[in-house]
């Protein structure tokens, strides 16, 4: 019996490891992907004034901060009652579309790519983005330019990119003006360049020359779970919950009804949790039989859709499903799906752009402390997220539950890394690039893994009052 | 070639993004650096390439970028590991520098955070706490300069792209770098008259202002609005000034820290507000906001039990 362990997995965000244990032959025995990090958010939280929240759980992830910004300010909507004004919500939407590009340029270029674009077994020190810019310095350059106005559009509408703050409880903080509104769209024609660019740089330079790995690499067969709007195309800000069996048989709900679905697993070697659909039955990770498992992010998302809501995006998915079915399970079209919603989300931000109501001033309506419960339920570009608040009458929160996108995908990982490592490890024989193929599998996820281990809470508080004969309240008592 | 590794604790990643913030810059920046550990974008493992060695390790490097508060005991030791290896050790961000957002959690104790996390959850099937080849909570989180020596400070959540392109461009001349001491309202641009014009109001609605401006707008805390710019060190604004929250027309909660070390934000904002009439007694969770960021060396502790 021998032990690999790598760590840390790299090119991922957070923090995690991957012990590989190999029988007497060196074959395979089990693997395990660890996240070996935790915060407890839903613990710190309780206490806080709900309006503050979108400000803290932002903190629960510096590259998608958008994703619990908004997440949270919807779930303050709902525990104060109230819908924002259009243009409230269409800023909201903008950020987010335009946070989901900066992201996704991010993941494809900065963090995965250097596995496709440089070879997954060239030496470490070239594996990386550093590499691409000595590999590719024209493409490099425009991806570096790209990504960083990505961010300057985020300050242009928000003021402030990472860790935002104009969404609010009630709707959005800040008008956008005319002046500011040009400057965007300028910006936003040239990010759906790089948009259309790389996807047709990857169909014609990346994915042609990796299908054999596309086939096999870390492939498992599970559920998926996305949101979709009315009519059935994908909406990334707001709509409804698709939960897809691995045969494509799928069932609607509310987000705000998530806990008859989903219960979460925990193992001894990991902080982060299990969640699985529980109406499948119990949970299983067995690779031949898995049970409860289901898949969230950028494939599970184009597999529940029907269709997506703007034509280039169309056009792409169109030409995906024709090669691939729906819903398609190979692990690596993660990256192929990616690049789809890049697309959608180039193309949504021109639209929203152009639409007379996103510089009315009507961004925000004023909100009243209430006891009451609220879920705010957005897709953050790893997966499915849902903040769950539960305030007193002073708006000051009892309870807090989070179940944060890439934590849906933890079983899925570690699935697909048992099946990578099975593959690839036979008779002992190993390297460095076969343990990074290893790795790939786990990067077609796009991991957030301080996101993953936030911690999970739906705590019930109790409080007593201590009366003295005179029904005066003389003690409080709180758990 | 100046060598660089990066660790990163109890983090969230904005740092390293806002590293990648720094834009074309960085492009002339990178041939002079060579990274030789940077987890986030580079396959440097601490057990060597394919897990054979025993110990771990980070290699040797000019200069140490750290983020993230310490957490746990595998945070502490890669901390002593980097500055074993790194000749200067920078601070990057706010929990590195002061706890961050993380050390909330130090109002609690960690016992408390595991029975919420895997036993008291609406959704989790309870189960014993995970333990098995993962890195043990330490007692509570400290920043960085807790426990080892820090060379180099560079707060903010996140911190301000121009000014770690100038840390490290100071570095690469031989020379320091420090942000001034000065506060937050030092560089905001607002209508200051030293008097609130109404009492203390939580931020559930508008402050007054015209979009696109801020020359014209009352100070927010002067509009009753709680704003931490009094006890926050200034600079999150970069060269252009005026503090981010403000240009989202919203208030600051102090991500930049204190304005200098051994400051008192606590006092510091007691003392702003009732120097223009208002009670700071009427704030709602008083303790943990103006110590949101800084929750270490004692500022945040647990509740006792009742």
């Amino acid at each position: 019996m021998k032990q690999i362990v790598i760590q840390p997995v790299t090119r991922i965000e957070g923090s995690a490891k991957i012990t590989i244990q190999l029988d007497d032959q060196g074959n395979v025995a089990d693997t395990r992907v660890s996240v070996v990090e935790l915060r407890g958010f839903e613990r710190f939280c309780v206490g806080r004034p709900v309006e503050e929240m979108p400000r803290i759980t932002s903190r629960i992830c510096g590259v998608c901060p958008w994703s619990h910004h908004l997440a949270s300010a919807k779930a303050c909507d709902a525990v104060f009652g109230v819908e924002p004004p259009p243009a409230g919500r269409k800023l909201r939407d903008l950020a987010n579309s335009i946070a989901y590009m900066e992201e996704h340029i991010l993941h494809f270029y900065f963090l995965a790519g250097a596995d496709f674009v440089m070879g997954p077994d060239a030496d470490y020190s070239v594996r990386n983005v550093i590499g691409i810019v000595g590999k590719l310095p024209e493409v490099a350059k425009q991806v570096v330019r790209v990504r960083h106005m990505c961010a300057r559009m985020l300050e242009i509408l928000s003021g402030k990119a990472i860790h935002p703050v104009a969404a609010v409880p009630g709707g959005y903080s800040k008008p956008l003006t005319e002046d500011e509104k040009k400057k965007l769209q300028e910006m936003a024609n040239e990010a759906l360049e790089l948009a259309k660019f790389s996807i047709d740089y990857a169909k014609k330079n990346i994915f042609p020359n990796y299908l054999d790995a596309v086939k096999t690499l870390g492939v498992i067969k599970t559920g998926f779970l996305g949101t979709v709007d009315a009519d059935g195309a994908l909406n990334l800000y707001d709509g409804k919950l698709r939960m897809m069996t691995a045969d494509g048989q799928y069932e609607e709900f509310a987000p705000a009804d998530y806990l008859d679905y989903i219960a979460e697993d925990v193992e001894p070697w990991s902080y982060a949790k299990f969640p699985y659909n529980k109406k499948w039955g119990q949970f299983s990770m067995d690779l031949d039989n898995p049970v409860g498992i289901y898949r969230v992010n950028t494939l599970a998302r184009i597999n529940v859709c029907d269709k997506m809501a703007t034509p280039l995006a169309q056009k792409e998915l169109e030409e995906f499903r024709s090669n691939f079915g729906r819903p398609a399970q190979l692990t690596l079209l993660y990256h192929w799906a990616r690049l789809i919603e890049l697309l959608y989300n180039a193309e949504h931000v021109v639209e929203l752009l152009n639409d007379p109501q996103i510089t009315s001033t009507e961004t925000r309506l004023p909100v009243t402390p209430r006891a009451a419960r609220g879920v705010g339920c957005v897709e953050a570009p790893r997966g499915t997220l849902f903040h769950d608040y539960t305030t007193d009458e002073k708006g000051l929160l009892t309870a807090v539950n989070l179940l944060v996108a890439t934590v849906q995908n933890n079983a899925p990982i570690n699935m697909s890394v048992k099946r990578a490592a099975t593959d690839l490890i036979k008779n002992g024989v190993y390297d460095q690039a076969l343990l990074n193929m290893v790795e790939m599998a786990i990067r077609a996820y796009d991991p957030c893994l301080s996101c993953a281990s936030h911690s999970l809470d739906g705590r019930l508080a109790v409080k007593i009052d201590i009366q003295n004969a005179s029904g005066e309240t003389v003690d409080t008592l709180t758990t | 070639m100046v060598r660089v590794a990066e660790e990163w604790f109890a983090i969230c990643g904005g740092c390293e993004v806002s590293i990648l913030d720094i834009g074309e810059p960085l492009l002339d920046l990178l041939p002079k650096l060579e990274f030789v550990h940077i987890p986030v974008l580079m396959d440097h493992k601490y057990y060597g390439q394919t897990g054979e060695k025993t110990t771990l390790e980070i290699p040797e490097a000019d200069v140490g970028i750290i983020s993230g508060s310490i957490r746990n005991e595998e945070n502490k030791q890669l901390a002593e590991e980097m500055r074993k290896k790194c000749k200067t050790i920078i601070a990057l961000g706010s929990c590195a520098n002061f706890g961050g957002i993380p050390a909330l959690a130090n109002m609690y104790t960690v016992d408390q955070i595991f029975d919420t996390v895997y036993r008291e959850t609406k959704s989790t099937d309870p189960a014993d706490n995970p333990t098995v080849d993962i890195p043990p909570f330490t007692d509570r989180v400290y920043a960085l300069s807790e426990v080892i020596k820090v060379d180099v400070s560079l707060p903010g959540c996140p911190p301000v792209p121009e000014w770690i392109a100038e840390a490290l461009t100071s570095l690469l001349e031989g020379k320091t770098f420090s942000l001034p001491e000065r506060s937050v309202c030092d560089d905001c641009p607002v209508i200051r008259e030293k008097k609130a014009v109404t009492k203390l109001i939580r931020p559930l609605q508008d402050a007054e202002f015209t979009p696109g401006r801020y020359d014209n707008m009352r100070c927010i805390m002067e509009q009753g609005i709680l704003c931490q710019g009094p006890a926050t060190k200034a600079g999150c604004g970069g060269t252009e000034k005026t503090p981010r929250c403000i240009r989202a027309y919203m208030p600051c909660r102090g991500c930049f820290g204190p304005i200098r070390a051994g400051a008192n934000p606590m006092v510091d904002m007691m003392g702003a507000l009732s120097s223009i009439g208002l009670d700071p007694r009427e704030i709602e969770d008083r303790m943990a906001t103006f110590n949101r960021f800084i929750g270490v060396v004692g500022r945040l502790r647990p509740l006792p039990a009742r």
